[in-house]
């Protein structure tokens, strides 16, 4: 057993493994977090090996408790993990997520109300999430796939839902329904690829699905889409998004905005390229990418919520990505590889500094907020920075992604493509332009111009509560400065995504790398079927 | 392979009657509607999965059987129904919550979506900033500001 072999697994064990000690645990708040920080950094220190190891040796497939004999015409027996490029690099930045969150939450937890309020289930279900995405990034087979999904949408249901008051009730039913639907429909599309085929090994199939007739092929592929378009928010499937990611608490709801609907996103990667190349649904993907980003940011610019804002902006730039994987080109696909890590970054951070912003100013609504810059410069600094990246303002990691994605366009040179171009320069523009609406409302207008600036929440919300009481916003509770532990994550990452610019030379070869892997089927396949296929 | 009819047409009844129950707004009809879904998919599953045959065990045979059940249909179907099982146990908790918290167990629009979707052009233009002249005089504020303006700066000290 190489070392390659022995790590592979461990970014799914080590959070179930954690998740099972924090419930024995659940009594010790201290010993919990102790145990929760220890697995999520040991996460990231194995998913940084990894990303070196298939760099360095290429894909890694392993073939769980030895399972690794090919039966002719069955494929490989047992379950399959594999990590190439993408992958690994979906992890890296997956991992440093969780773990900065993690540590936001924690922060939060300590300074406002953990000990009046202990949530012992917080963090056991934050691990198995973390456990769910990991495992979705591994599979090495759809059935597998499916179980990821399914164990990182039951561990969201329970985040979404904590504390269960009547809001977050109300937006909780709204997603396990959706939620529950994609996956039945994920499950159909399952049964039909084995009927088509025999197998479901993802290597295997992308053998045998060549030899299948070229109007099943489509459907299954169509079939395939509609679930992982649900789940990644692509727009005529993407409206249970903005309707039930923002009532959850602060952290809960950067993690969902910054990974779960990336691992669709991943999803629609492995199947455009490895199950079905030219599948013949390009240009029903660029459609869907041009609405999703012009529908999704005229969205935003309609809310007067923060977190709603954001969660419109989400469900739009998904439209960059999904624009970047339909155009099947390699400079299409780099661009959306870097565009992938650099939005789960950048989403994660905007949803961290509005929680801090509803935390200091006990509100979310651009109806009440004000002010915020005189009474905190380094507040404004940290919603600016991430702000002006999902814009696409040159020199962030924004602006390279889109300027990536619009020459891979340009490139290609059709005329949809074009349009695509203009739809996505559109799209930044109004990003800028509703991020700017924010800033100037809740960050340069004195509070007293606010409609209901008068009114704010009456305390910091913790995790079981959502502080939905109203009060004067003078006789609020005094919430102190902005505690270390939720500072320190939220600048870290802000950090990362400047990481993303200064080494935007060797990450863009990277994707390109990764990239180039995705499109090349048959590394993936010989890596995991063997050579003697 | 010869495909059974009945099991076929099950699947699609299953389907449709499960279809018209998520459609409706009660929460409990909604999630008998996803496990009739459900349902439909795992016997779908089942049946792609080829004939019926002896008991995927080595050396044990039934009835005399010269073919083997597919293992890996079986495994599936069993995850799947321990996964609706689960999630169905989450949705009715759900449910009875919602029922507690609302005294209806419907699924209940989004009340900010309503209130952006009926925003009027009053509510717009209230939430356009007027920018106030700079007050840099010794002058008291209510000389050269308006009403408005002089009772939210009290409001503000």
């Amino acid at each position: 057993m190489t070392l390659a072999s022995a790590l592979t697994p461990l970014p799914v064990l080590i959070p179930v493994l954690g998740a099972a000690l924090t419930m024995f645990v659940g009594r010790h708040p201290r010993l919990q977090r102790t145990i929760s920080l220890t697995a999520l950094t040991a996460v990231v220190a194995v998913c940084g090996m990894l990303i070196y190891l298939t760099d360095r040796r290429g894909t890694i497939a392993v073939h769980v408790g030895g399972w690794g004999q090919t039966v002719p015409g069955l494929g490989p027996l047992g379950i399959t993990l594999v990590v190439d490029r993408l992958s690994a690099l979906m992890m890296v930045v997956s991992s440093i997520v969780l773990l900065a969150v993690v540590f936001y939450a924690i922060g939060q937890g300590i300074r406002d109300g953990d000990e009046r309020q202990p949530v012992s289930i917080f963090l056991p279900t934050y691990l198995v999430l973390s456990a769910g995405v990991c495992g979705a990034f591994l599979a090495g087979d759809l059935f597998n796939l499916f179980v990821g999904f399914e164990v990182l949408l039951t561990a969201s249901f329970v985040l979404l839902t904590i504390g269960a008051s009547v809001d977050r009730v109300r937006a909780g039913i709204a997603y396990v329904m959706v939620s529950m639907v994609s996956s039945l429909i994920f499950l159909l599309a399952i049964a039909l690829i084995y009927a088509a085929t025999g197998t479901l090994n993802l290597a295997e199939l992308a053998l045998r699905l060549g030899s299948v007739a070229p109007g099943t092929r489509s459907a299954l592929f169509a079939v395939l889409l509609v679930a992982f378009g649900i789940k990644a928010a692509v727009f005529p499937l993407s409206t249970w998004l903005p309707d039930s990611y923002p009532t959850a608490p602060a952290p809960v709801t950067a993690v969902f905005a910054g990974l779960l609907t990336k691992v669709g996103v991943y999803a629609i990667i492995r199947a455009h390229s490895l199950l079905f190349p030219g599948g013949g649904l390009d240009n029903v993907l660029l459609v869907a990418a041009l609405l999703t980003m012009l529908v999704g940011i005229l969205g935003a610019i309609a809310q007067n919520d923060i977190k709603r804002l954001l969660s419109f902006t989400l469900v739009s730039h998904i439209g960059f990505m999904v624009f970047g994987v339909a155009l099947a080109t390699r400079p299409g696909m780099t661009g959306a590889i870097y565009y992938v890590a650099h939005h789960i970054i950048v989403q994660t951070t905007l949803f961290l500094v509005a929680g801090l912003i509803e935390r200091q100013a006990g509100a979310s609504t651009l109806r009440r907020l004000g002010g915020l810059a005189a009474a905190s410069p380094l507040l404004a600094l940290l919603f600016l920075l991430p702000a002006l990246n999902l814009g696409g303002i040159p020199p962030f990691s924004g602006f390279l992604g889109k300027v990536a994605l619009l020459q891979a366009g340009a490139q290609e040179g059709s005329v949809l493509a074009w349009v695509l171009v203009g739809g996505a320069v559109t799209t930044s523009l109004l990003t800028l332009y509703a991020v700017a609406r924010v800033y100037s409302k809740a960050f340069w207008r004195p509070r007293a111009d606010a409609p209901e600036g008068a009114l704010s929440s009456a305390g910091p919300s913790v995790l079981l509560d959502d502080a939905d009481d109203d009060v004067s916003f003078l006789e609020r509770d005094d919430v102190g400065r902005m505690p270390l532990g939720m500072l320190a994550p939220t600048m870290a990452l802000i950090g990362v995504a400047l990481t993303l610019t200064v080494l935007a030379g060797t990450i863009f070869s990277y994707a390109d790398r990764a990239a180039g892997e995705v499109l090349d089927r048959d590394r993936y396949v010989t890596a995991v079927l063997g050579e003697s296929r | 392979m010869t495909t059974p009819m009945l099991s076929l047409v099950l699947i699609g009844v299953l389907t449709s009657c499960g279809v018209y129950l998520l459609l409706e707004r009660s929460l409990t009809r909604m999630l008998l509607g996803l496990l009739l879904i459900g349902n439909a998919v795992n016997l779908l599953i089942l049946t792609v999965g080829g004939p019926s045959g002896n008991p995927p065990l080595f050396g044990r045979t039934s009835a005399a059987r010269t073919i083997t059940a597919d293992p890996l249909a079986q495994g599936m179907v069993l995850t799947a129904i321990v996964i609706a099982m689960g999630v169905a146990a989450f949705v009715l908790a759900l449910a009875y919550r919602s029922y507690r918290l609302t005294t209806v167990e419907e699924v209940a629009d989004d009340p900010e979506d309503t209130r952006v979707s009926r925003q009027t052009e009053d509510e717009i233009e209230e939430d356009v900033v007027h920018p106030e002249p700079p007050l840099d005089t010794e002058e008291p504020a209510a000389l050269d500001a308006l009403p408005v303006h002089s009772r939210k700066a009290q409001e503000q000290r």
